[in-house]
């Protein structure tokens, strides 16, 4: 037993795919622990904010204030509200407008914007412009009110009674808090999903879902096939016709749709996560049984089983004793593929829109569903699929490579 | 003389032997198929004619007026009479071709919804897995033989593909070239501005559209069979045979000639049987594309509690996997030599 596990650990292939799904289980433990936020908790008002630091505005008026005197403080500030691309459109629009190509200096923002306010007029309906376009220039115009300014902002509080402004504070443009001193800020690593949820933690959360459904479908799947193959192996007879025929059945009939049918069969209100995941078990047993079969129908005639027949043990003794620990590996294989084709199983279902119940738990499905449903990917929100999908790949890989490992140590024939 | 035709009978009895067996286990999966298709979506809790009489009667006063369109409907789908007369109408209805009226899309017919979306996934799905095949065989082969470098390259890129799920490569395929480079478009199997007609501009629609859902499938499938083949290849190479061949001094080119054409008969069997799972992850591929097949009306079907027509499109799917599956035993049949040894029994 040591010596095959040290054996296990040497390929190269086992230990990568070991590493992986190590790192991914102890994420899915550990972050629960330090950031106990529910991971379905809508926070965001409005969909798909970016991810990065979020840092309470109210909050940052009262923090204490620190004047740093940083040189490019000011073009910083110019430079997030008038980017290049605004500098490109405002060139084109002063050139429709018939200022000379030459005249045009985008660099120098002190002249461009001189040039703009003398120049621009939002009533004027340049030849060829849509509307849309038209509008756009309005509204930029009026974002670069106040942008050269050097004077600071002034924070005023209505008066209950007259409503008259009453100034609290006036901050000026080189004051600055430090984040550690401001009451709320919220880290959002990978920013909220289009219900305005944290899709970090959510993303954890649904890991573990994910990885309980694919654990409970490989092992209602291994279970059935491994009893179905024992039996249908060993007795043989009369009982591996009707196993192997329903087996056959099976594998012609293709899993997915069988389980699109039972999913939807089962409707909405009881599709719980493990509900699922047992039908997902339900639906592919057929492979595990197919391999445990031809193993033990090559087995059952080996010497040590008819010794172990003479010597009158009974039938589940052979078969645990003698049968079993011969076919182990190939049923700690076979398990391994069945997790991670039920966690793929479950994120197909829940696309299709048939996967667990939507309000209480995540699954990697859904949250894949609810991204693709509010067109994360046309919008360019990338935050809200790309990391379910590479989490479902890391999971499918690092399990598919346990597996070719496994595979290198105990099939001599692919050894190096 | 005569020998050799009396081997020629003896041959094709035991292939129509080997057909006729084959048919019969297809129909036999066939009809279990069919009634596990009819009694399933029939357990569904809730009553789908409800649903749908609300969604006719809203704004709707009076009672008895809702009780009629209710039970309008119930005669209409045959949902009020007992399931065994549901069993025998529905064999009938199916065997003219008619799935009865779909729910959501009332009053349009099941067959006529299925009949303008079957041949957009036949036309995507059947090429895909082909090509897919094909290249990822090749590649597999390639990488026993050459070893070293390219197989070194070639097998984690493998690995890694083939267990990347396939509404995943649908996705990153669409955002890198359908949202991103702008190269094809990101939804629909023609441009949304057309009519399908037989026109240019229509033809090259369809072919642009093509492109993305095509490939995902095409990458998807090249994983796994690059996989089965290096190692059913390297098997291959190791076996004594080889070895035999090698010292009676056959010429390399020949031996691996032997070699690849043994393994890819366990390809072909493998490509039969994975042919399920292939059509499924394709489904959800064309959901992501909002291609205008399968599993996008089955998406619609789930989304407006369509028995009707979830029922029919997943017997489809049934079929021409099997069909599929028959087609594949069959050529199987003719290229294995084991095959054509089996039937002399």
């Amino acid at each position: 037993m040591k010596h095959t596990l040290r054996q296990i650990f040497r390929s190269s292939n086992f230990l990568l795919g070991f590493i992986i799904f190590t790192f991914l289980l102890l994420v899915v433990t550990i972050y629960p622990i330090l950031i106990k936020h529910p991971p379905l908790e809508i926070i965001g008002q409005g969909t798909f904010f970016q991810p990065g630091v979020y840092v309470n505005v109210y909050d940052s008026i009262s923090a204490p204030k620190y004047i740093l005197n940083l040189s490019n403080a000011a073009a910083n500030r110019i430079s997030n509200r008038l980017g290049d691309e605004e500098r490109q459109d405002m060139k084109t629009w002063l050139i429709a407008y018939g200022v000379p190509e030459d005249q045009i200096d985008i660099v120098d923002t002190a002249k461009l914007l001189d040039l703009w306010m003398n120049s621009y007029d939002p009533n004027l309906m340049l030849p060829g412009m849509t509307y849309a376009k038209s509008q756009f220039y309005q509204r930029l115009d009026a974002s670069l009110e106040g942008i050269l300014e050097t004077e600071g902002v002034s924070i005023a509080v209505a008066n209950p009674q007259t409503g008259a402004l009453e100034e609290r504070q006036f901050i000026q443009q080189s004051e600055y808090v430090n984040i550690d001193q401001v009451a709320n800020v919220r880290v959002l690593l990978l920013g909220t999903d289009n219900f305005g949820r944290d899709v970090l933690t959510e993303l954890v959360k649904a890991t573990k879902v994910s990885l309980q459904i694919g654990l409970v479908a490989g092992t209602v799947a291994t279970l059935i096939g491994l009893t179905l193959g024992l039996l249908a192996g060993y007795i043989g007879g009369l009982m591996d016709d009707i196993i192997m025929f329903v087996t056959n059945l099976f594998t012609v009939i293709p899993g997915f749709v069988l389980l699109i049918l039972i999913s939807f069969s089962i409707g909405q209100e009881h599709r719980g996560a493990n509900t699922i995941a047992v039908v997902i078990g339900f639906t592919s047993w057929v492979w595990t049984t197919r391999a445990v079969r031809a193993q033990v129908i090559s087995l059952r005639n080996r010497d040590h089983v008819n010794l172990s027949k003479l010597s009158g043990h009974s039938v589940l003794h052979i078969i645990l004793s003698d049968i079993l620990p011969y076919i182990a590996s190939y049923v700690v294989m076979a398990f391994i593929l069945q997790i991670s084709s039920g966690i793929l199983s479950e994120a197909g279902l829940s696309i299709l829109g048939l996967g667990p119940r939507t309000t209480l738990e995540p699954t990697l499905g859904l949250m894949m569903n609810w991204s693709l449903i509010y067109q994360a990917e046309i919008l360019g929100k990338w935050w809200a699929y790309f990391p379910v999908i590479v989490t479902i790949a890391l999971i499918t890989f690092s399990m598919n490579l346990m597996n070719t490992g496994l595979d290198q140590v105990f099939n001599p024939a692919l050894r190096e | 003389m005569a020998v050799y035709q009396i081997n020629q009978e003896v041959e094709l009895k035991g292939y129509w032997k080997y057909f006729l067996n084959k048919g019969f286990w297809f129909f036999i999966t066939f009809i279990c198929a069919f009634i596990l298709n009819f009694i399933l979506p029939r357990l569904m809790p809730g009553d789908p004619v409800a649903v749908i009489t609300q969604k006719a009667t809203q704004g709707m006063q009076s009672q008895s007026g809702i009780q009629a369109v209710y039970e309008y409907y119930a005669n209409v789908f045959g949902t009020n009479k007992p399931i065994t007369t549901q069993f025998v109408l529905y064999l009938k209805n199916v065997i003219h071709g008619d799935f009865g009226i779909s729910f959501s899309q009332y009053p349009r017919p099941v067959a006529d919804i299925l009949r303008s979306s079957i041949w957009w996934t036949i036309g995507l799905q059947f090429p895909a897995i082909i090509v897919g095949w094909l290249i990822g065989n090749t590649l597999g082969a390639l990488a026993a033989y050459l070893k070293k470098g390219f197989d070194k390259v070639i097998m984690p890129v493998s690995i890694f593909v083939s267990n990347f799920p396939a509404f995943g490569m649908a996705v990153i395929l669409l955002v890198i070239f359908g949202v991103g480079l702008k190269w094809f478009p990101t939804s629909g199997g023609y441009g949304f501005d057309l009519i399908p007609n037989f026109s240019w501009t229509f033809i090259w629609s369809v072919i642009v559209h093509y492109q993305l859902p095509f490939w995902s499938i095409v990458l998807i499938a090249i994983g796994g069979q690059a996989i089965g083949m290096r190692s059913m290849s390297i098997y291959e190479l190791n076996a004594d045979y080889v070895k035999y061949s090698r010292y009676l001094g056959i010429k390399d080119r020949k031996i691996i000639g032997y070699v690849f054409r043994n393994a890819m008969l366990p390809q072909v069997t493998g490509l039969a049987l994975s042919i399920g799972t292939m059509v499924g992850g394709a489904l959800v591929a064309e959901i992501i594309f909002s291609y205008p097949g399968l599993g996008y009306t089955m998406l619609n079907g789930v989304m407006g509690q369509d028995y009707p027509l979830i029922s029919a499109a997943t017997l489809i799917v049934t079929l021409m996997v099997l069909a599929a599956m028959f087609v594949i035993d069959i050529v199987y049949g003719f290229i294995d030599p084991r095959v054509k040894a089996a039937q002399f029994d």
